[in-house]
């Protein structure tokens, strides 16, 4: 199991110099003079240049690359143009905020996905089925930002049963001692359950919202596996043993059929860091996501390569647990480690 | 009932319920499929009669209903399938009407199921000791706290050599006949009264197959049990039924004790089926149906073949093979790392040593079980992969030397064909016969399409016996000897002089082995090709083979004229090989 994590982890170390290489390229070939735009619309070309040579940005590529990298070694993002702040020290503040909201997403897709798709394979071809494969063609075709707005608009606007849609809390309320950064989970250990139900109100519409949107590709790969496994011969000779269709199901169908299910998960999840720009957006969440877009808008380099540095580091951790997840599972992928 | 039930007196508790008549009694059975094209019915009025402590085998070719109908007495037909009409009385219970919680109930402690290819039917991430326990605890035959003791007292029974350690192993880490007999240990857990094989040793080889038989055979016995032994080999039903029952086409075409069918067979059907079986003492012709002979080889054919009979035109010599045991991707992780790969010193050697020749117009045989190394010499010559070390001579050239990935481009590649052992998986399936028959004449012979290209294609078919009207038809759409002939069509188009044939008829219906066996003769004949002819079953080897090389862990133990090898091998190897292989007994 050791020498499993160890080769992932010594294989996700090409892909994290590759990202760093990659995002510094990126945000130079992007269109838009940082130090123009820096300037002001009204400075006159010296003030420009001043500023390019301020920024280092007349050094050639090579020379700004070392320092990008020797500044990284160090732990230092560089600072945001705009805000004058640390992008670490952003990124370390608004990360959690982001995280509680992928996750809520992703947990809840997870809770409806999983026991709709094991349901619509057993009962294959009946309205189970039916309405599973409606509500995941629904899923993939609407984009967050329209079920966002719309699921605000009825709950919100409509029905009045969910909070204004303005970030983690209400603007009266004060966020609980910082332990891991969750407010959920912050609040629980301080004991303060009006701040709790107070977040949780706050994160019920978005992380729906990015739910319906997880929920689609994972029920369709469980209903997909769930139908491959229970055709195969080893579902066969549990029946045929009279095994109790609970234990077939769930002991030896269900177990199998996660395995494909969890590689997805890791796809999912890119796809959900991907909306959770637009989700943030919507909700005015103060995530990374939210503060990546405005730093691009404004061709603000540091944040920019902050945040795709951070969420590669992200998912590869996610696939590096997506990977033990699947040595836990499956024998022969320990064995083959 | 509650608390675990004594086996014995469960096993003395159910034939009191039915004391005298058959244990399982099937009358007018049929079953239907409904399918895309409507219904379809794969039994029909189907009557079978299993006594107590009786073995009967259903015998018949695929699609004959034989699975079908044991799957029905199961009640583990899929979703598609219902019974039509007709009774299943087992045990004085009418078991197709039977509420699911019963049929439940009955499964696994009173019939039970062992299948073919053990290791899917194993759950591949679970322990097998756990897979076994669940049967146990399911039907109370243990409890938590005894259920693994009791486990290991069963894989001792089913001979599973260091039973508590096997007990934590996972189905991958098993060979095939140990997993079958982690699936009999399964079945026979809980002391069933009926047990149901479907062609059990399928896919085994012939000693393991053997082996597996007896013990299932013994066990049964000592259990007083009844078995439902299903399989297309005659041999095997002759050898382990007391009653054989013969399929075609969802019918019972004849039902008689084990001795008289083979004997006297009464239904044309299974006069054709007894024929078609390869045995000891009978020639190719004696394999096809009676008055159905094929025409002797045009005159003045054998020309090419009498030219350089008895010239080597493959020599082999000190062929080696050698792969590393250790995992690839560790390897490849070191090399990442700038380390030159572990050395092991289990370096696994598949070929070690081998030489052999065949000559022009010969047909040599290469035999042994799976794992021999046969296989992977049929690919050295054919150089699809690279030998460790070793000459390979080709017609005085020293293919050998040439690299694999070069190979596909040297002009000896056109004299040199391969016949594959699945005939489905070996055509592409989005290509026609005629293209996949095409398909070397495009790419070696350098014809391109048009009427010319189409006459050769129909020759070829016309050669093979592929009738004209399917050579547009797609792979999905003919049945597996016909599929079989557009390989061998495919083999010939370039007019080689060497065709490997990897199994060609091992998932073939032996009807339709013996029709293509047959035909490879007679092509061989008029084309004077020269066959290497790789198989694990020595009874066919020996009627298309000159000469016979037997293979074990990579190297030579017996080499000879066929049927000297058959008939007095000098090999105490060979003799056990030979001798478990079934066979009718005529």
């Amino acid at each position: 199991m050791l020498k499993l994590i160890g080769s992932r982890l010594a294989t996700a170390v090409p892909s994290l110099i590759g990202v760093v290489i990659v995002t510094f390229l990126l945000t130079r070939v992007l269109p838009g003079d940082t130090a123009a735009y820096f300037a002001g619309p009204a400075a006159t070309p010296q003030a420009i240049a001043e500023i390019r040579t301020k920024l280092g940005l007349d050094k050639p590529l090579p020379a700004q690359f070392l320092d990008y990298v020797t500044a990284l070694a160090k732990g230092d993002l560089g600072s945001s143009l705009s805000t004058g702040q640390p992008v670490a020290t952003e990124i370390r503040n608004r990360l959690p905020a982001s995280a509680e909201l992928t996750l809520a997403g992703l947990i809840l897709a997870l809770l409806i996905a999983i026991p709709y798709g094991i349901a619509a394979a057993v009962k294959q071809g009946t309205w189970v089925d039916h309405s599973c494969r409606i509500l995941t063609t629904a899923g993939v075709s609407l984009p967050v930002f329209f079920t966002g707005l719309l699921l605000v608009y009825v709950f919100y606007f409509k029905l009045g049963w969910a909070p204004a849609p303005l970030g983690r809390l209400d603007a009266f309320a004060s966020p609980p001692p910082e332990v891991t950064g969750f407010y959920l989970i912050d609040s629980l250990i301080a004991g303060d359950f009006e701040t709790f139900r107070a977040s949780a109100a706050q994160l019920v519409i978005p992380a729906v919202t990015l739910a319906i949107f997880a929920l689609a590709p994972i029920a369709r790969m469980t209903r997909a596996s769930m139908l491959a496994v229970l055709s195969s011969e080893f579902v066969r000779t549990a029946r045929a043993a009279g095994l109790t269709p609970y234990k077939v199901i769930i002991v030896y169908a269900f177990r199998n059929a996660m395995l494909p299910v969890i590689t997805t998960l890791g796809m999912v999840f890119s796809f959900l860091l991907g909306a959770n720009v637009l989700v943030e957006k919507v909700f005015a969440w103060p995530g990374i996501g939210s503060y990546a877009v405005e730093a691009l808008i404004t061709s603000d380099f540091a944040p920019v390569q902050g945040f795709v540095l951070a969420m590669a580091v992200l998912y590869i951790v996610l696939n590096l647990l997506i990977d033990i997840a699947y040595g836990v599972i499956d024998p022969r992928a320990r064995s083959e480690a | 009932m509650h608390g675990v039930i004594d086996p014995a007196i469960a096993g003395a508790l159910a034939p009191a319920e039915a004391p005298h008549g058959p244990l399982l009694s099937v009358r007018d059975l049929t079953v239907e499929f409904s399918t895309r094209k409507g219904i379809v019915q794969a039994v029909k009025n189907v009557d079978l009669t299993v006594a107590k402590g009786e073995t009967v085998g259903i015998v018949g070719e695929s699609g004959s209903g034989k699975s079908v109908t044991s799957y029905t007495v199961m009640r583990i037909l899929d979703r598609a399938g219902r019974i039509a009409e007709g009774s299943i009385v087992f045990s004085g219970l009418d078991l197709a009407y039977a509420p699911e919680r019963q049929m439940r109930d009955l499964r696994g402690r009173e019939m039970s199921m062992i299948f073919q290819n053990p290791r899917a039917a194993l759950n591949p991430i679970r322990k097998v000791g756990h897979q076994i326990g669940d049967v146990l605890l399911h039907h109370l035959q243990a409890q938590p706290s005894n259920v693994k003791e009791k486990v290991i007292d069963i894989l001792n029974q089913v001979r599973i050599a260091r039973p508590e350690e096997r007990y934590h192993a996972y189905p991958f880490e098993l060979s095939g006949g140990m997993c079958q007999r982690i699936v009999i240990a399964l079945a026979l857990a809980c002391r069933p009264q009926l047990m149901i094989a479907d062609e059990p040793t399928t896919g085994l080889d012939v000693t393991t197959q053997k082996a597996v038989m007896d013990l299932v055979t013994e066990l049964t016995r000592a259990r007083g049990m009844s078995t439902i032994l299903i399989t297309h080999d005659l041999g095997l039903a002759a050898t382990y039924c007391d009653t054989v029952m013969v399929m075609e086409k969802g019918r019972v075409v004849e039902t008689a004790p084990a001795e008289r069918i083979f004997r006297d067979p009464q239904h044309p059907y299974t006069r054709k089926l007894m024929r078609a079986t390869p045995r000891p003492g009978i020639t190719l012709r004696d394999l096809l149906p009676e008055g159905e002979a094929p025409a002797a080889p045009a005159e003045g054919a054998a020309v090419r073949a009498a030219e350089g009979a008895g010239t080597p035109l493959l020599k082999v010599e000190n062929l080696v093979k050698e792969y590393p045991r250790q995992g690839a991707p560790v390897a490849m992780l070191a090399a990442l790392f700038g380390k030159a790969p572990p050395k092991e010193d289990g370096i696994f050697r598949a070929v070690d040593g081998l030489s052999f020749e065949v000559k022009k117009g010969e047909s040599v045989g290469l035999v042994g079980e799976s794992g021999c190394g046969k296989s992977t010499t049929s690919t050295i010559v054919m150089r699809l992969i690279d030998a460790s070390s070793g000459k390979i001579t080709f017609d005085g050239a020293d293919i050998g030397a040439i690299p694999a990935k070069e190979f596909a481009h040297h002009p000896i590649r056109k004299r040199i064909q391969m016949v594959f052992q699945d005939p489905t998986e070996s055509l592409n399936p989005r290509y026609t016969a005629s293209r996949a028959i095409a398909d070397p004449l495009l790419r070696m012979a350098g014809m391109s399409g048009g009427a010319k290209l189409r006459a050769k294609v129909e020759e070829l078919a016309a050669m093979v016996g592929l009738p004209g009207d399917l050579l547009d038809r797609f792979p999905h759409q003919l049945s597996g000897g016909q599929k079989a002939r557009v390989g061998i069509a495919r083999a010939i188009a370039l007019n080689p002089d060497l065709v490997i044939l990897d199994e060609p008829t091992a998932a073939l219906d032996v009807s339709v082995q013996a029709v293509v066996l047959n035909l490879l003769e007679e092509l061989k004949q008029t084309l004077g090709m020269s066959y290497l002819f790789v198989s694990h079953d020595l009874h066919v080897v020996k009627l298309l083979c000159d000469r016979v090389i037997v293979m074990r862990h990579g190297r030579m133990v017996e080499e000879g004229a066929s049927d000297q090898v058959l008939e007095a091998p000098k090999d105490a190897y060979t003799r056990e090989l030979i001798a478990a292989i079934p066979h009718p007994p005529v």
